[in-house]
């Protein structure tokens, strides 16, 4: 197979494009293609500010490494989630990764400012650990991007997590979930930060070719809660139509942005923001998801102590109770 | 041929004969769609042929989450 755009011997083909393309070719495609979302989508412009949510994958680092090649002003926000040897392998190569190009990382460490890991926390509220993790990692992108004065927070989804999260969606009808997804989410209030996915129109195997040819060490183990996600059955599912119709996924996601989801936001807006009475984060309620989960845990951790203390108080009596 | 595949976890499978990519992900029943296949350190198409003496890594690119 030849590179469509110079006659060498090609690297990677696309069949949803139905090109191929030499090594560095192939990584002019994938920056017009950064660079396109971000002209289209108005993600950015030079002189603001980044802030990227980095897991030490391959989606974050290649994010923060386009933009940084790009010559916008990044920095990096690693979140310690405490989930076992993976959680202090995907710190290890986000560290090395910010070492080694000179950028700067920023790390919060879940268990150490509020209390319980995502272990803890999943086990402490009797729920999957997907829901505190992807809550607590929105609230703390959020968060961290206000606190340190950045104009926008950028995650490495791809077209494949755009889509799967997209049929995710319309399996359960989730119209207000509907209505918000999308590339940029402006920043509809001063504590609420403009999120962009800068990757979205690209597929994970090709951010993992660009993560390849340009030798970063990003980590290849799978969150060892990844199998409860829906996600990775959502992603089988499409890649498998992918593979019988080229270009199923991208008319899926893009037909859906451009053709369905202005019809979805009737509505969608009708809501205040107000601040959140604990943590002043934003939210529609009086406490914001974040602290009402949190509170949950720690009530429910106090319970067990209380209960733990009580049951050992009855198997060890005073002397004068026991005579 | 040596055939490693990290799915995400590591296997490693030996291969008899020729053959084009594509039949070899079809054979091991990996979508091209879902992953990347390398020798000596250069990203392989469907079209290219693997041989005995080969070592061929297959990479998920599929992640979770």
């Amino acid at each position: 197979m030849r590179c469509i755009k110079c006659g060498e011997k090609a690297i990677m083909e696309l069949p949803r494009h139905n090109s191929a393309f030499c090594k560095p070719d192939y990584l002019e495609y994938f920056e017009t293609q950064v660079e396109r979302v971000i002209r289209r989508r108005r993600t950015f412009n030079r002189d603001d500010r980044i802030l990227i949510g980095v897991s030490g994958g391959k989606d974050s680092l290649s994010l923060w490494h386009v933009l940084a090649r790009m010559g916008y002003k990044t920095a990096g926000l690693h979140i310690h989630l405490g989930i076992g040897e993976y959680s202090s392998l995907s710190y290890e190569k986000t560290l090395r990764f910010s070492e080694q190009h000179g950028l700067t990382l920023f790390t919060v460490d879940l268990a150490g400012k509020y209390g319980m890991n995502v272990t803890e926390l999943s086990r402490t509220l009797r729920r999957a650990p997907c829901s505190g993790c992807g809550l607590s990692k929105r609230y703390i992108l959020n968060r961290e991007a206000y606190e340190r004065g950045f104009d926008a927070l950028a995650t490495g989804h791809n077209l494949d997590d755009e889509t799967a999260t997209l049929l995710g969606n319309i399996l359960h009808w989730q119209i207000g979930h509907l209505a918000r997804q999308s590339p940029v989410l402006p920043s509809t209030g001063e504590k609420l930060i403009k999120r962009v996915k800068p990757l979205y129109t690209l597929t994970e195997r090709e951010t993992a070719a660009y993560a390849l040819l340009h030798g970063i060490d990003y980590i290849l183990e799978e969150c060892p809660n990844a199998w409860k996600a829906k996600s990775l059955l959502y992603k089988d599912a499409l890649a498998r139509i992918e593979a019988e119709s080229p270009g199923a996924k991208q008319r899926f996601l893009t037909q859906f942005l451009e053709a369905a989801q202005a019809r979805l936001q009737v509505g969608a807006d009708d809501y205040v923001l107000r601040d959140c009475v604990r943590c002043g984060q934003p939210t529609t309620a009086e406490l914001c998801a974040f602290c009402r989960m949190w509170q949950q845990a720690t009530e429910r951790a106090e319970k067990r102590k209380r209960y733990r203390e009580t049951a050992s108080g009855r198997e060890m009596p005073t002397l004068q109770e026991r005579f | 041929m040596k055939v490693i595949i990290r799915n995400p976890k590591r296997r490693e499978i030996e291969v008899e004969g020729r053959r084009q990519v594509r039949d070899l992900l079809r054979e091991l029943d990996l979508n091209p769609e879902s992953v990347l296949v390398i020798r000596d350190g250069n990203m392989l198409t469907r079209d290219d042929t693997v041989e005995a003496g080969d070592t061929i890594e297959i990479l998920s690119a599929i992640s979770g989450g």
